[in-house]
C-alpha cells in the first residue's frame, strides 16, 4: 500500500482550479505567454545579438565554411570550382617543404614554451616580490607589447645585423666575436624565439601578476613561519595556487605560437636554408605567391584540426588531473 | 528544451550562413555594367603611377585625356598601382579586377593556366606593329597551343650595375667594367679592400629574389633552370653549370670576403647599400638606375651598367598587360586599343621622349621612356630618337647595350615565382653557411622544383 502522499505524487497532476471564474489556462499556453513576455523584455538585446551574429556569420563563419570547402576544390575564380577530393592534401604531402614547415613550427613552439612560459612567470614572481617602484617596473615590462609586431621585427632585425647591428657592435666593443644570428640556420630560429618572447612577455607577465595577486598573504606567512625558503614557497604555495592560470596560458601559448608568422615573414622570409619556414609562412606562400587557394585552405584545415585535437586532448587531460 | 534551442540556433546559423554566402556571391557578380548600344565603352585600366611619383602620374593622366579625345567612343577609368599577387585573385573573385591589368613576366603562365585572362589571339591581329615586337616576349603571353593572352609593354635584360666612384677609388677603370665572373670577383676583392664597411658585390637571397638572381647566374653561365622532357618540364640545374655558379658565390662570400657579412638581402637592401655608396656591384637591369638616383639623391654619372658577365646568356624579364576574361568583346577591343596607343605606339615615340626630356627625366638609358621591346626598323627608329634627346651619359651604359644585343636572352622559367621560392634556400645556404654542401643543395632544390614543375600545365 502506498501512502496518500506517495499516491498523490504518482498521480497525474490535476489542473489547478481556475481563479474567480476565469477559464482554465493550459500549461502550454502559459509557457507561450511567458516566452512572449521574455522576448519582449529582451528585444533590444536580441536585436543587438543578431547584428553581431550577422557580422560573425559574414566575416568569421562563412570564411571558415568556405575554407573547408576550398580544401577539396580547385578554384580559378573564373569558372566554377572543381572538386579534387584529397588532391590538395596530396600536393601538400608531396611538397618537401611541408614536413620542414611542421618541424620548424614545432621547434618554434617548443623553444617559445621554454622561454615564453618560464621567463614571464619568473618576471611576475620577481615583480610580485617588489616593495617599491612596482608600477614603473610593470610598465617597463609591458611597454614592448605596445609596439606593432612589424616594428618590433624590423627593430630586432637591426639588433641582429651581423655588420653594424647592436648585438655585434656591443660584442665587438667588449672584444668578443659577433654572431651570425639570423644569417645562420643553426641560430635563426632561436633568434626569432627571443624576439617573440620579448614582444609578448608583457601581457603574459601581467596575467601571472594578477594570478599571483589573488594568493592569500597568510599562506606565505604560514610558510615563512614554517621556515620555507623562496623555492619551497614557490613550490608549495605559488605553483598550486596559480595552477589553473598556468595551465590555461600554456594552452593559449601553444595555440598562438603554432601560428607564428610575422617574425619569420619580416625577418628571414623563411631562411636561411628553409630553417624558419613555418606552417603559416608556407600557407601564405601557397595562397599569395602560388595563388593556389585550395592547397592553402587544405593546409589551414590541417592546422585547425591539429590544434583542435590538441586542445581537446589538453582540456580532457587537465580535467582528469583536477578530478584526481 | 535545449534540443529545441540548439535546433533553432543551428537553423538560424544556416540561414545566416546562406544569407552571408548569398550576399558575398551577389557582390562577386562582376561589375554588372553592360555597355549601352551605341554609347561609350568604359574600361578600367591599371598602371596609373601613384601620386608619390608626380612626373610619371602627370604623363599618364595627360595620356588618358589625349586618348579619350582621339577615341571619343572609349572612356578610361584609370586605377592606381601595378600587379599585386596578394590581391589579384581576391579582386578577380569579387569582380573588382580591372578590364586591362598589369602583369610581370613571371605570372602569365599561371594566369593562362587558370583561365584568368581573355584570349586575344584574333583581336590582337589588328593591333598595329604587333609583329615588330620581340617574338620571345610575345611568347611569354602564349599558351602551349600558341594562343595569345596578353601583350608585352616593357622588357629588361639583366646586367651588372656598378658604382663608378668606387671603381675609381679601388683603382679600377669604370669605363672598362668586368666582362667575366673572374673579373667581377677580382674587382669585388679590390672594392671591399677599401674598408669602412664597403661591400664588393651583393646578391639577393630572400622573398623569391634569391631564386630570381640564381636563375640569372645560371643563364649567364650557359645553364638553365628547367627544360622540356617530352611533354613534361623538369629541373635542369643540379649539374656542373649549377655548381659552378654557386661556387663563384661561395668563394666571393667566404674565400674573398667581398660580399659583406649581412645576408638574406632583397632588392631594397641592396639598392640602399648602393645608394649609400657602400656597394661596388650587383646584378640588375637599367631600370634600377633612376631608382637609385631619385631615392638616394644620386647622380646618373655615378652609375654604370655592364652586360651580364660570363657572356653566355642573360635573363629577360619585364611586364605587360592582359585582359579580364569576364570583360565583354567591346571592352576587350577598347582595352587593346588603349594598350597599343599608350605603350606600343612608334608614332608617339618622339612625343613621349620629349615629355621625359622636358620633365628633366633620364633619357638615353636602355629603359624608360621607351623600353627595349622592339625589333627591326622600329627599334632603329627608337634608338635614333633616344640618342637625339639623351641627357644621361650614354657611354656609361654602352657596355650593356653592346652585350645584350649579342648574348642569348632567356625568359623566366614556368611557374617562376614558385621555383624562385624553392631556389631562395640554395642562395641562402651558400651565402650563410661556409660549409654548405653544394651538390646536396642543388639536388634538394631540384626535387622541390620538380614538384613545382609537375603542376605546370
Amino acid at each position: 500500500m502506498s501512502s496518500p502522499r506517495s499516491s498523490s505524487l504518482l498521480a497525474w497532476p490535476a489542473a489547478k482550479p481556475s481563479r474567480a471564474g476565469r477559464p482554465a489556462v493550459s500549461p502550454e499556453e502559459r509557457r507561450r505567454t511567458r516566452l512572449k513576455r521574455k522576448l519582449k523584455e529582451n528585444l533590444t538585446a536580441y536585436g543587438l545579438l543578431c547584428a553581431a551574429l550577422v557580422v560573425f556569420a559574414l566575416f568569421s563563419w562563412y570564411p571558415i565554411v568556405r575554407g573547408v570547402l576550398l580544401s577539396f576544390q580547385q578554384v580559378d575564380f573564373v569558372n566554377a570550382p572543381t572538386w579534387v577530393g584529397f588532391g590538395n592534401f596530396t600536393r601538400l604531402f608531396e611538397d618537401p617543404l611541408f614536413g620542414v614547415a611542421w618541424r620548424n613550427t614545432l621547434l618554434f613552439t617548443g623553444l617559445a614554451l621554454v622561454f615564453g612560459f618560464a621567463v614571464p612567470f619568473l618576471t611576475a614572481v620577481l615583480l610580485n616580490e617588489l616593495r617599491h617602484a612596482k608600477a614603473f617596473f610593470r610598465l617597463a615590462v609591458y611597454l614592448p607589447v605596445m609596439l606593432p609586431p612589424v616594428v618590433t621585427a624590423l627593430m630586432w632585425k637591426w639588433f641582429y645585423d651581423p655588420g653594424p647591428g647592436l648585438f655585434n657592435s656591443a660584442l665587438g666593443a667588449a672584444g668578443l666575436p659577433g654572431g651570425q644570428w639570423l644569417d645562420s640556420s643553426t641560430t635563426a630560429m632561436l633568434s626569432l624565439v627571443f624576439v617573440s618572447t620579448w614582444a609578448n612577455m608583457g601581457s603574459t607577465t601581467l596575467i601571472y601578476l594578477a594570478a599571483l595577486g589573488t594568493i592569500p598573504g597568510e599562506l606565505y606567512e604560514a610558510a615563512e613561519l614554517d621556515g620555507a625558503g623562496l623555492w619551497k614557497r614557490l613550490r608549495h604555495v605559488t605553483f598550486p595556487q596559480t595552477r589553473f592560470v598556468l595551465l590555461v596560458l600554456l594552452l593559449l601559448q601553444i595555440v598562438a605560437t603554432m601560428q607564428v608568422f610575422t617574425e619569420p615573414y619580416v625577418m628571414t622570409g623563411g631562411g636561411p636554408d628553409d630553417s624558419t619556414v613555418t606552417v603559416l609562412l608556407l600557407l601564405y606562400r601557397y595562397a599569395f605567391v602560388y595563388n593556389d587557394f585550395g592547397s592553402a585552405s587544405a593546409m589551414s584545415l590541417l592546422l585547425f584540426v591539429a590544434l583542435g585535437v590538441f586542445s581537446a586532448w589538453y582540456v580532457r587531460l587537465t580535467r582528469k588531473a583536477d578530478q584526481s | 528544451m535545449s534540443s529545441t534551442w540548439s535546433r533553432t540556433v543551428s537553423r538560424r546559423t544556416l540561414c545566416l550562413l546562406a544569407a552571408g554566402g548569398l550576399a558575398l556571391s551577389l557582390t562577386s557578380c562582376g561589375d554588372g555594367e553592360s555597355t549601352p548600344a551605341g554609347g561609350k565603352v568604359k574600361i578600367t585600366v591599371t598602371g596609373q603611377p601613384p601620386t608619390s611619383q608626380p612626373f610619371e602620374r602627370s604623363v599618364f593622366d595627360a595620356d588618358v585625356k589625349e586618348f579619350e579625345a582621339s577615341h571619343p567612343n572609349i572612356q578610361i577609368e584609370p586605377h592606381e598601382g601595378f600587379m599585386d599577387p596578394k590581391t589579384f585573385s581576391a579582386k578577380l573573385a569579387g569582380g573588382q579586377l580591372e578590364d586591362v591589368y598589369y602583369v610581370y613576366f613571371t605570372d602569365p603562365a599561371q594566369i593562362i593556366a587558370r583561365h584568368q585572362a581573355a584570349d586575344i589571339t584574333e583581336a590582337a591581329k589588328s593591333v598595329p606593329h604587333v609583329n615588330d615586337l620581340k617574338p620571345e616576349l610575345l611568347d611569354n603571353f602564349r599558351d602551349a597551343g600558341g594562343k595569345l593572352y596578353g601583350l608585352p609593354t616593357m622588357n629588361y635584360t639583366m646586367g651588372l650595375l656598378y658604382s663608378r666612384p668606387l671603381f675609381q677609388k679601388a683603382g679600377l677603370d669604370p669605363d672598362k667594367p668586368p666582362q667575366t665572373w673572374d673579373e667581377v670577383r677580382e674587382a669585388a676583392k679590390k672594392i671591399s679592400a677599401l674598408g669602412n664597411g664597403v661591400v664588393g658585390y651583393a646578391d639577393y637571397s630572400k622573398n623569391n629574389q634569391g631564386g630570381w638572381h640564381m636563375t640569372g647566374w645560371l643563364y649567364s653561365m650557359g645553364g638553365d633552370i628547367a627544360r622540356k622532357d617530352g611533354d613534361k618540364w623538369v629541373a635542369d640545374f643540379a649539374n656542373e653549370k649549377g655548381k659552378q655558379a654557386l661556387q663563384y658565390l661561395h668563394d666571393m662570400r667566404w674565400t674573398d670576403n667581398s660580399m659583406g657579412a649581412k645576408q638574406l638581402l632583397e632588392a631594397q637592401d641592396v639598392q640602399r647599400m648602393m645608394g649609400a655608396g657602400q656597394l661596388g656591384m650587383y646584378m640588375a637591369a637599367p631600370d634600377n638606375v633612376p631608382v637609385l638616383v631619385k631615392q638616394f639623391n644620386g647622380k646618373y654619372e655615378d652609375y654604370g651598367i655592364a652586360g651580364m658577365p660570363g657572356g653566355q646568356g642573360t635573363l629577360l624579364g619585364g611586364e605587360g598587360y592582359m585582359l579580364n576574361p569576364k570583360a565583354s568583346p567591346e571592352k576587350i577591343k577598347a582595352g587593346l586599343e588603349w594598350i597599343q596607343w599608350k605603350y606600343l605606339n612608334p608614332d608617339r615615340f618622339e612625343k613621349h621622349i620629349r615629355q621625359y626630356a622636358d620633365g628633366k627625366q633620364p633619357v638615353g638609358l636602355p629603359a624608360e621612356p621607351t623600353p627595349d621591346i622592339w625589333t627591326g626598323a622600329v627599334r632603329e627608329q627608337q634608338l635614333t630618337l633616344k640618342a637625339k634627346y639623351a641627357n644621361v651619359p650614354a657611354k656609361n651604359f654602352q657596355s650593356y647595350v653592346d652585350t645584350t644585343s649579342k648574348i642569348k636572352g632567356s625568359i623566366e622559367p614556368p611557374d617562376a615565382q614558385q621555383i624562385y621560392a624553392a631556389l631562395d634556400s640554395v642562395m641562402q645556404a651558400v651565402l650563410t653557411d661556409q660549409n654548405a654542401n653544394l651538390d646536396q643543395q642543388l639536388s634538394s632544390a631540384a626535387s622541390k622544383v620538380n614538384s613545382v614543375l609537375a603542376q605546370v600545365k
